[in-house]
């Protein structure tokens, strides 16, 4: 599969990029464009955390009738580029009782895992950095980083809040997996395929197709099952424990300042988009159109403008659902440490596996 | 030139498992044991990609990295003097271990030199419904089995856990 797969990437680089010099090896292109394509995911990634950070700040402003930052720029725009120029400058602390090593390699370890997903993700028609036949359950596995790196923060800071937060983290995102384990089980059953592109492409023809209407109401209840879980996952309010800031301080990032700081920062908003598009491939039609058709479709269904409004229609569903979870979080109070378990393993993991046979057996009827 | 590059690779792979396996067995912290692991994980799970075994390899990272990692982390982080894991992985008796080591790791030289392996090229298993069928027909007996072994742990640990009456 490797090898075909960069031999694609070699066709597609002598036919689209002007200085490709025919007859160079293949992997050394395959090698320049990874390096391309991870710096166009770390830029949207970065620019998204920023802009997803401001909205997030104005949103609970309003939620919570106070006015949020709205000092710099027209409307606060520019708070976000304020805000990372301060973390940039500020200083790189490192406390006298960390493990000095793990401390620094965790913010790496976590984005690590969090811009893997960006690999698999299909973006718009025939537009993803890979397409991989197994992409499901590679987010699956490469998410998994995430919770290696917290547990590394929260031991590597030498502070007991921050091991506490980083235990409490580790057993809430391996319990809440479960629960996202059989979703994603239930759609792979229900699509028979894990190729994230395909999985979007049985879902055209208008809004009526999506699999969130494929079996009513048993997917519906997997994607709230799917939207709680992930809620978990990325750690967010009212499933915050991990950084309880009245119990915890900060929790697992409590020692951390400046860049480090702003990279665990960083990871949790483009956490917030991977789960956010997962759920739209899944459940909303990924980059299809919610009418019969595209509308920019004149020049043909593989045309760019077509592909341009597919990313269009993908972006527009991920944000919804992001504001979706802002919205959650300025509105709901926090569980407690047993609440929280007992959600997960009394009612998501029997639900979800409810719902799986439910569908499996209308499926054979 | 792609035979140096693709050796070149495979050998970076090697050294990261190698490299962070010695860290396992020799550092005297074991959660830095444990942290080193998860790089033998990821080596491992590339050395499958070059032999073309996908699914293993994605495998290899969901059950090895994302559970049985975390699970060891956060038995560590439970124990009760968390000071003391500076220095938790003392060495005993080397003077035995060693020699005993050293004939096993013949013995396992010894195995690999004189095996016939299959050489068969890239295996190509298909799609996740040829998995299905081969985990359901051919090999339903293991894999039945493994499910009993692990219904057998879980029954075992929640027997351990509960509180005596």
């Amino acid at each position: 599969m490797l090898k075909e797969y960069i031999e694609a990437i070699k066709t597609f680089s002598e036919q689209n990029i002007p200085f490709t010099i025919k007859g160079a090896p293949v992997e050394l292109w395959y090698i320049v464009w990874i390096f391309i394509f991870g710096g166009v995911v770390l830029g949207g990634a970065m620019l998204f955390a920023g802009l997803a950070s401001f909205a997030e700040r104005r949103f609970a402003g309003f939620f919570q009738c106070r006015l949020g930052p709205n000092r710099v720029g027209p409307e606060g725009f520019f708070q976000f580029i304020a805000d990372g120029i301060k973390l940039v400058l500020k200083e790189d602390l490192i406390p006298a009782a960390a493990d000095k090593m793990l401390f620094r390699a965790a913010p790496y370890v976590v984005f690590i895992g969090t811009l893997g997903v960006f690999a698999a993700l299909p973006f718009s028609k025939s537009l993803g950095i890979t397409n991989l036949n197994l992409g499901l359950l590679y987010i699956f596995a490469i998410s998994s980083l995430v919770i290696v790196g917290i547990i590394m923060a929260g031991w590597g800071s030498g502070n007991k809040w921050s091991l506490l937060g980083g235990m409490r983290s580790a057993a809430q995102i391996i319990s809440y997996e479960i629960p996202i384990g059989v979703v994603f089980l239930t759609m792979i059953m229900i699509t028979s395929t894990m190729n994230m592109q395909e999985i979007v492409n049985q879902q055209g023809g208008g809004l009526v197709n999506w699999l969130v209407f494929r079996y009513p109401p048993f997917t519906l209840f997997a994607f709230l099952i799917y939207f709680i879980a992930a809620m978990a996952e990325v750690n967010r309010t009212p499933f915050d424990l991990p950084e309880a800031e009245s119990e915890l301080v900060g929790g697992f990032h409590t020692e951390y300042s400046g860049m480090r700081f702003a990279f665990f920062f960083m990871a949790e908003y483009a956490n917030m988009f991977v789960v956010s598009a997962i759920a739209t491939v899944l459940f909303l039609g990924g980059w299809q159109s919610p009418l019969p058709f595209f509308i920019l479709n004149i020049f043909g269904d593989y045309s760019i403008l077509a592909i341009i409004e597919g990313f269009g229609w993908f972006i527009t569903k991920v944000l919804f659902l992001v504001f979706l979870m802002m919205w959650l979080r300025w509105t709901l109070p926090r569980y407690r440490v047993d609440q929280l378990m007992a959600v997960c393993w009394k009612v998501l993991l029997p639900l979800s596996f409810a719902n799986l046979l439910l569908i499996g057996i209308w499926m054979i009827l | 030139m792609s035979e140096i590059i693709y050796n070149t690779i495979f050998y970076i792979f090697v050294a990261l498992v190698i490299g962070s396996a010695v860290i396992v067995a020799f550092s005297r912290n074991i959660v830095h044991s444990a942290f080193a692991l998860l790089v033998t994980f990821f080596g491992v799970a590339g050395i499958y990609v070059f032999l073309g075994a996908d699914f293993l390899a994605i495998a290899q990272v969901v059950i090895y990295v994302g559970g049985i990692l975390v699970l060891i982390l956060f038995a560590v982080m439970l124990t009760s003097k968390i000071t003391d894991v500076k220095l938790s992985n003392p060495q005993t008796s080397p003077y035995i271990a060693g020699p005993l080591v050293f004939l096993i790791f013949v013995g396992l030289v010894w195995l690999i030199m004189t095996t016939p392996w299959q050489v068969k090229g890239t295996l190509d298993i298909g799609g996740i419904s040829a998995i299905g069928e081969a985990l359901l027909g051919r090999y339903l007996l293991a894999f039945e089995v493994s499910a009993v072994l692990l219904l057998g742990a879980l029954l075992g640990a929640t027997y351990l856990a509960r509180k005596s009456q």
